[in-house]
């Protein structure tokens, strides 16, 4: 700001500028301030006027450490490097497994790669992107990012309440510049150049005698809005990190689900999370659709999935309608219920040797390919007595394919995975099913370690491939499983994640705040006039841009243009008819120093830089 | 059903058949662009040469002349330009055509025949389209015929707008050729409907932006590479170095460095938050297909690093001693990485993007 405010006196500086060096210094400083703070971006090597000791090693102590170590940490090269750094680490984990994005991958390539496993772990490769690591790399990158935009917001609030800084000395020297000769009086003319910078949105004040005019002011405000909102979008991600709950949950059509924690076939959450905020709703799937392309040579691929529900908000809301897709998932006070997998339930209908009913239900299975060839297992935990009316257990192995192939072509895997001829084959066990010892079982696997198998005539295991409405018999008085028909099954995943309104708004500020960055440039445009000799005014225009663009001299000559109306070029002076004399003008004022003459540009009188415009 | 079917094997055959005939006549134009640089070789060029060694009267370039004459109250005045203190005063080359009548000639042959190519490929992308009714990406071979068509049509725009951008023809056209090689090669799939995870009107908007992306971060990264090469040839001459006389017929008639360089920038940071909007796009699509907006899929990772390479890119050239070579390294590391994203990631990492089957 101290410079701003030094710049903004030089507009006044006394012209008495004989003395040689002591000018150029001047003038150097002059021109430097012409084009310091068109942007608020640190700079990189400090001048060591201020109080601080330089750039160099810090020479004092802890607090010189720590504030050599700030200077550095919010330098423009650490955060180059340390973006560089994040994208370099981000690489591991795409390359390796990531336990969060797949766990059952990470123990295949744990259980293939026995020496490279422990080295991994030890870097924490396998949870690349909540190693320490990283996190040091990002939440650097976001302190320096921090330390940047502090100071910055405060340089640029110091622009806005500061003014344009005068008119350097050579106009010339400045990527874009005019000149002509006006009749007009010089008071007159840099009056009408306010009037014209005004009107074209330029913060424009006369500084001596030239009018010193900047635009532009919302590239650095639209940068500073890009690296705030990062701030926004890094904080959101956090917090739903931390806050998020994720579960899993399989229906069958006809059955529902209520949003409590034992509903849940599986949960996850952040780790400050609280149960007690699940959204209370439920919902009852009615139906799940899939179609699937019939034929071709993409014949099977997946063509819809819907699952048509009924819903209800809070614990008495209403019953509404809806379906889930697959990119489509139901809304419910915040909570988002996904469609992510679906598969068969077979239902089926087991009797014990009286005929009694004991089990009947549809049966999910879990699907193992493409085509929905699925596997599972059918429990029968109580109710059942044998032909001795002894309790037992039954338990069947299960085998499904929406499309069987036929008898004798060859394995027993569905074709298609829509459920055109569905088969269901069952063996059959009895004894424990192991669900009282106290260690967890999977529902869709049969532990027949305490269990005997059914045989048949022939004295093999009993099974038998069964067609909707078939029956297997279990041996003579033991009752009979029958595959009655089928459902389907949807999985759903239900999660709530807080944040997500901050993350987008960030997104969407940093995407305005980054094209106003990018798209804007702030210039600066200074227009002298000054009486001449020869009593005629000589107006000088030049303009300055933080990169040098294509459009500044076109906006230099449209400025140009709008002022000639109330400047008019004045006419020719038969003095010198081949060469004008204006060049040399501009510069006159200040004539005396022999110095300068050297550094001027020489004007061949045939040169009018053509071509120039481009 | 049965006639709909028929219809679009049609359509696809048709799609099929535009393509090589793009190629044909991309091949033409190619041979044109040939004709253009040979032709143009002949010439006495030089003008970089004179300019460099007589730099000091280079750098004297803003001469002004006010506006003559009286009756000329309206004129528009004219405005001299001058480049920033630290960068070399050449000027531009004067295109492959060298100034030469023929040279030109086959230059806008050259052009006239990727006009035609571009036409015969979008026709081409569009019965794609229509025979599979819905946007033409959903696998590599779809996406590699869009994006070398947005490519091509990007480099027409710039060209309609009379940018000084004819200089990229040549290595535009090869690399299309390649492009589209590979895909009718290796990548062909048959026409087919999506799985229900590409339904969505976010596939228009993510995937669409990510191939204009792709298409106009390729042009400039290779006004990058043209600058890097443009770049060593300045410095050996400034050096005093006398380059071969090949590099020296095709380096003369190539812009200058710094206009390479500036050019490569444009485009880098027009396209930039274009790239972000594409990154947050998927990111919400992620999020209702998926149930969550960021899960660090290959794809999602590779998307961020290429995002964050051209960022530390726009920093360089903010950051005093990284400008010029550097930066323009950077530039294309993150290219590279915006091309292993698309093909690397598809072809050795496996993750959601599953329909990125090859
Ligand atoms: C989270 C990581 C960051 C990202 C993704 C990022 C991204 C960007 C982008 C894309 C630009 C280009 C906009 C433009 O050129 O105007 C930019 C500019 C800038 N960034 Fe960052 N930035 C990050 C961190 C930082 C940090 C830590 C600093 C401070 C040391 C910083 C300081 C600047 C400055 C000063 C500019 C303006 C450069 C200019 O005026 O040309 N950025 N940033």
């Amino acid at each position: 700001m101290s410079k701003a405010n030094s710049s903004t006196d030089t507009g006044a500086r006394t012209d008495a500028a004989g003395a040689g060096t002591e000018a150029e210094r001047e003038q150097e400083r002059v021109d430097h301030a012409a084009g310091e703070q068109l942007s608020t971006a640190p700079r990189e090597e400090r001048p060591e006027t201020e109080s601080e000791s330089g750039t160099g090693v810090p020479a004092m102590g802890v607090v010189g450490w720590i504030r050599w170590f700030w200077r550095q940490l919010t330098s423009m090269r650490v955060a180059l490097i340390l973006l560089f750094l994040l994208s370099l680490g981000a690489i591991p984990g795409s390359l390796i497994p990531q336990t969060s994005v797949d766990d059952l991958k990470v123990q295949n390539f744990k259980d293939q790669h026995t020496t490279l496993t422990p080295i991994y772990e030890k870097l924490q490769l396998f949870d690349v992107y909540s190693s320490v690591w990283f996190s040091a790399i990002y939440i650097l990158l976001f302190v320096s990012l921090i330390g940047c935009i502090v100071p910055r917001t405060g340089q640029f609030v110091g622009q806005l309440r500061s003014r344009p800084p005068g008119a350097p000395k050579r106009l010339t020297r400045l990527p874009a510049y005019t000149t002509w000769r006006t009749e007009a009086e010089p008071e007159a003319v840099r009056e009408a150049a306010l009037g014209v910078l005004g009107k074209r949105r330029f913060r424009a004040h006369p500084v001596g005698d030239a009018v010193a005019a900047e635009k532009g002011y919302l590239r650095e405000a639209g940068n500073l809005i890009f690296h705030i909102a990062l701030i926004v979008m890094l904080v959101a991600f956090a917090a739903g990190q931390l806050f998020k709950s994720e579960g899993g949950k399989l229906v069958v059509e006809g059955d529902g689900f209520a949003n409590t924690l034992t509903q849940y076939d599986d949960f996850k959450s952040g780790s400050l999370y609280d149960s007690d905020s699940l959204a209370p709703f439920s919902f009852v799937l009615d139906d799940f659709v899939g179609t699937y392309e019939e034929s071709g040579p993409q014949r099977g691929t997946p063509r819809t999935f819907e699952a048509r529900v009924k819903y209800t908000e809070g614990a008495d809301g209403p019953e509404r309608k809806s379906v889930i897709r697959v990119n489509e998932p139901l809304v419910v006070d915040g909570t988002k219920v996904y469609l992510i997998a679906h598969g068969y339930a077979p239902v089926v209908t087991v009797r014990d040797g009286k005929g009694k009913v004991v089990l009947r239900s549809s049966v999910p299975l879990l699907p193992i390919d493409n085509n929905i060839t699925s596997t599972g297992a059918i429990k029968v935990m109580d109710g059942y007595r044998d032909r001795y009316g002894v309790k037992t257990q039954l338990g069947f192995k299960a085998f499904f394919v929406p499309t069987f192939a036929g008898h004798g072509k060859g394995q027993m895997f569905s074709q298609f995975p829509g459920a055109e001829f569905p088969v269901l084959a069952l063996s059959a066990y009895r004894g424990s099913l192991g669900v009282d010892s106290g260690l967890p079982q999977n529902v869709y696997q049969l532990d027949t370690s305490k269990m005997k198998e059914f045989k048949n005539e022939d004295g093999e295991l009993l099974k038998k491939m069964l067609r909707p409405g078939e029956k297997l018999d279990l041996a003579d008085g033991e009752g009979s499983i029958t595959f009655d028909g089928i459902e389907e099954w949807a999985s759903f995943q239900i999660s709530q994640q807080p944040g997500n309104g901050w993350a987008l708004g960030g997104a969407i500020a940093a995407i305005a705040g980054l094209a106003g960055s990018l798209f804007i440039q702030r210039r600066r445009v200074w227009v002298r006039a000054v009486r001449g000799e020869d009593g005629v005014t000589v107006v000088e225009m030049a303009g300055l841009g933080r990169s040098e663009s294509a459009k500044l001299p076109e906006e230099l000559g449209d400025l140009a243009a709008a002022l000639i109306t109330t400047a008019p070029v004045a006419p020719e002076k038969p003095v010198a008819p081949e060469k004008p004399v204006a060049p040399e003008k501009p510069d006159a004022p200040e004539k005396p120093d022999a110095n300068e003459a050297g550094s001027r540009p020489v004007h061949p009188a045939d040169a009018p830089a053509e071509g120039a415009e481009k | 059903m049965n006639l709909a079917a028929a219809t679009n094997e049609s359509l696809a055959h048709t799609s099929n058949v535009l393509i090589y005939s793009s190629m044909a006549v991309y091949t033409l134009a190619f041979f044109a662009h040939i004709a253009e640089w040979v032709l143009g070789s002949r010439s006495k060029v030089g003008r970089t040469a004179a300019a460099l060694s007589g730099s000091a009267a280079g750098a004297s370039a803003p001469v002004v002349v006010a506006q003559g004459g009286s009756t000329a109250v309206l004129e528009r005045p004219k405005v001299v330009t001058r480049s920033a203190a630290g960068t070399r005063d050449v000027p531009d080359g004067p295109g492959a055509a060298g100034g030469t009548f023929k040279g030109d000639l086959w230059g806008r042959i050259a052009v006239s025949l990727t006009v035609v190519a571009f036409a015969v490929e979008a026709g081409g992308v569009i019965t794609r389209a229509l025979s599979v009714q819905r946007a033409p990406w959903a696998n590599m071979y779809e996406f590699s015929i869009t994006f070398s068509t947005v490519a091509v049509g990007s480099y027409l725009v710039l060209l309609a707008l009379k940018k000084n951008v004819r200089w990229i023809g040549l290595p535009l056209v090869t690399t299309v050729l390649l492009d589209l090689g590979i895909a009718v090669t290796t990548l062909y799939t048959d026409s087919d409907q999506l799985v229900p995870a590409l339904h969505s009107y976010w596939l228009w908007i993510h995937v669409s932006t990510a191939i204009i992306c792709g298409a106009v971060f390729y042009l400039g990264a290779v006004g990058t590479v043209l600058y890097l090469f443009r770049d060593s040839y300045e410095n050996k001459l400034a050096g005093g170095g006398t380059p071969g006389k090949f590099a020296a017929s095709v380096m003369e008639r190539l812009p200058s460095a710094s206009s390479l360089d500036k050019f490569a920038y444009r485009i880098n940071a027009a396209v930039f938050p274009l790239w972000t909007f594409t990154i947050i796009a998927g990111a919400i699509w992620a999020g209702d297909a998926w149930g969550r907006y960021w899960g660090w899929d290959p794809k999602e990772v590779w998307s961020f690093i290429t995002w964050v390479a051209y960022a530390a890119y726009l920093h360089a050239r903010a950051t005093a001693g990284w400008k010029g070579r550097k930066a323009a390294y950077l530039a294309l590391v993150a290219f590279a990485c915006w091309l292993f994203n698309y093909y690397g990631v598809n072809i050795f990492v496996t993750g959601l993007h599953s329909y990125a089957g090859v």
